[in-house]
């Protein structure tokens, strides 16, 4: 008996052994089909919304940065002891003063990425590492992007800037990097929550200036739409055609 | 008319040995900039967020045109049938592989993310014309190998004109390519000309027959085999047509440019007001790259070899100017966001013109390029029949066109 036992138990233990992996290995799928459910991006991000910000020059202060401020802040874009000139430094987004050459009118205004909705560097991207999110957000994705600053001679704004050198303490809701190229992403980490607004906008209001607008293009019923409807604004450059999220009042 | 015979490089020469350390040693010295880019970052470099592509990309773009145009040779040989052509085929593959390779390697070491280039390869936006050219570019490698095997091999001759009009037509295109990499920008006033492309066709064949030139003369000279003047007087008139053509498109791309009010400024700019890039525009692009070299080719100098070797140089040089004041001027002059405003003031460089000075580790890896490209193309010809055993003119056909 001992002989034809042996085999039997070894065939058992093989047959536990098999099905508790098996079932394992179902467990794990199955949560990991779970989680992948819940974190589906298409429940937060939709086409039916387009996101856009409205740009009053007239009330936009000259010689005040807070909008610039904030972003840099809230997306740790500048380090304490940068290696970088100047020039190579990142700039998401910036205040520029101009003045009509006809007519000699100032206005100080924020420039930031314009998140177009056929944004040149999205076509130019080799890697579909630049891509514009169903809402109209125009981003980079970081593992994707090779860093070959294409994108960066196609756009007309401006907007894009290459990380120049290693980073340290990164924030956990703006993974950046070297060797990639990044930009304004509309602060998605406050946006994608409800009544969310990016930080510049917030800066901006809490300043008291109230120049710049944010909201959803696409309900006639919020602030910006009804403004838009209202009152003439320009795009930036609408010559070329990009149709931008961003729109300016009072150039 | 004897028959044509191929053979290896001998290389078992001090000086063979000496040439391959030489070029090993700037390899090296290139991967150590390239290094040192990538781990430090690109704040070591003289490229910033205005002038974002730098020296690396002069030397790879020089390299992928002179590329394409180096196969010329080869193409002449079989797609025009002309029989004079036809013995330098096989260098001219070889080499044009080696130079495309040694410029895609300047290329992907100045990427910030190296390390991705599988991501570059796998994943493609099909509106990119940068994506088309990572596949112009491996299908250059493999269609030219293929052109180079029936070209070499008794038994695919039949298939050799399919070939070698194939490698010919996919040139074209990959040229077309790279040109189109400048040509469709609508951002900038240097580079919203559709003209770009055709432009550096006529480029290629340029720089591609002054780098074959300067290849052809000292690998024979220093493999002791003969190079008569029926080859060499026949490349001289084919250069001296190639620069008169890139100075045909170049007025023609300025004269566009001069006619548009829109783009006065960037004109002004290039041929009056940009200080470096005005100066290589019409010294080294012009007087020395043009000029002097078409001159030359008619002189009595430009019939002898130092004379070729000058003319040559000179043209290689100018395409380096040419370059730059495109590439780098192109990026330098300013982007203009805000139409009939003037910039008071900006946090970003708006309105200002890009400040860039290239940094040695950029030119190091650039002349690691032209090493790599040098390299293989030695190595190639020790190992496989590339070259001609005599190119004396009692073996080339007098006659033939």
């Amino acid at each position: 008996m001992s002989h034809s036992s042996q085999p039997q138990n070894e065939s058992r233990r093989q047959f536990l052994t098999g099905a508790a992996m098996t079932s394992v290995t179902l467990a794990s799928g199955a949560l990991l089909y779970t989680s992948a459910q819940a974190k589906n991006a298409a429940d937060t991000v939709s086409d039916k919304v387009r996101w856009g910000l409205l740009i009053d020059a007239n009330q936009c202060a000259s010689g005040c940065s807070d909008c610039v401020d904030a972003c840099s802040q809230i997306n740790g874009l500048h380090s304490a002891d940068p290696h970088s000139a100047a020039s190579q430094q990142p700039q998401w987004i910036r205040k520029v003063t101009i003045k009509d050459k006809q007519t000699g009118k100032e206005n100080s205004l924020p420039v930031m990425c314009q998140h177009c909705e056929h944004p040149p560097c999205v076509d130019v991207c080799p890697t579909t590492a630049s891509f514009k999110r169903a809402d109209g957000v125009v981003l980079v994705d970081r593992h994707l992007c090779i860093g070959c600053r294409y994108c960066m001679m196609a756009c007309p704004y401006k907007a894009r800037s290459f990380v120049h050198e290693t980073l340290t303490d990164q924030k956990g809701h703006a993974p950046r990097g070297k060797g990639t190229v990044e930009a304004c992403n509309l602060c998605t980490h406050l946006i994608d929550q409800e009544g969310g607004l990016p930080a510049c906008v917030q800066a901006c209001s809490q300043a008291g200036h109230n120049a710049m607008i944010f909201g959803d293009l696409n309900d006639p019923n919020s602030e910006i739409a009804q403004r838009l409807a209202a009152e003439n604004s320009t795009a930036l450059r609408p010559d070329l055609k990009l149709n931008p999220g961003v729109r300016y009042q009072g150039l | 008319m004897k028959r044509m015979t191929y053979s290896e490089l001998d290389g078992k020469s001090r000086g063979f040995y000496a040439l391959l350390a030489g070029l090993g040693a700037i390899i090296a010295i290139a991967l150590g900039a390239a290094y040192y880019m990538e781990h430090h970052g690109h704040y070591v470099t003289g490229m910033n967020n205005q002038v974002v592509w730098g020296m690396p990309h002069v030397f790879a773009i020089f390299l992928i045109v002179a590329a394409s145009g180096a196969l010329n040779i080869a193409s002449i040989g079989t797609v025009f049938k002309r029989k004079i052509y036809q013995p330098l085929g096989r260098l001219s593959g070889i080499f044009a592989i080696a130079l495309l390779i040694g410029g895609l390697t300047v290329l992907v070491l100045d990427l910030g993310r190296p390390d991705r280039l599988i991501i570059a390869m796998t994943t493609y936006n099909f509106k990119s014309i940068f994506a088309w050219n990572i596949i112009l570019y491996n299908g250059f490698i493999a269609v030219v190998a293929v052109y180079l095997w029936f070209m070499m091999e008794r038994q695919m001759k039949k298939y050799y004109l399919y070939a070698g009009t194939l490698a010919f037509i996919w040139r074209l295109i990959l040229t077309t390519g790279t040109g189109s990499i400048f040509g469709f920008l609508v951002a900038r006033h240097a580079y919203d000309a559709a003209i770009l492309a055709p432009m550096f066709i006529i480029m290629s064949f340029a720089f591609g027959l002054a780098a074959f030139i300067l290849l052809l003369i000292p690998a024979y000279q220093w493999s002791n085999r003969a190079l008569g003047d029926g080859v060499l007087l026949r490349l001289k008139s084919l250069l001296s047509l190639f620069i008169a053509a890139v100075f045909f498109f170049t007025v023609i791309y300025h004269l566009t440019n001069l006619y548009i009010t829109q783009h006065h400024d960037y004109e002004h700019f290039i041929l009056i007001s940009g200080g470096v890039y005005t100066l290589l525009f019409w010294l080294g692009h012009i007087i020395l790259g043009l000029l002097v070299p078409f001159a030359l080719l008619y002189l009595p100098l430009g019939q002898t070899r130092q004379g070729m070797l000058i003319t040559s140089g000179l043209v290689v040089l100018g395409g380096f100017a040419q370059l730059y004041v495109i590439i780098i001027g192109g990026q330098a002059f300013p982007i203009e966001v805000f139409p009939n405003k003037e910039i008071i003031a900006t946090g970003f460089f708006d309105g200002a013109v890009g400040q860039y000075s290239p940094s040695l580790p950029e030119f190091l890896l650039g002349l690691g390029g032209v090493a790599v490209a040098l390299v293989m193309t030695v190595l190639a010809a020790r190992v496989l029949p590339f070259m001609p055993d005599s190119l004396a003119d009692q073996y080339i056909d007098p006659h033939a066109k």
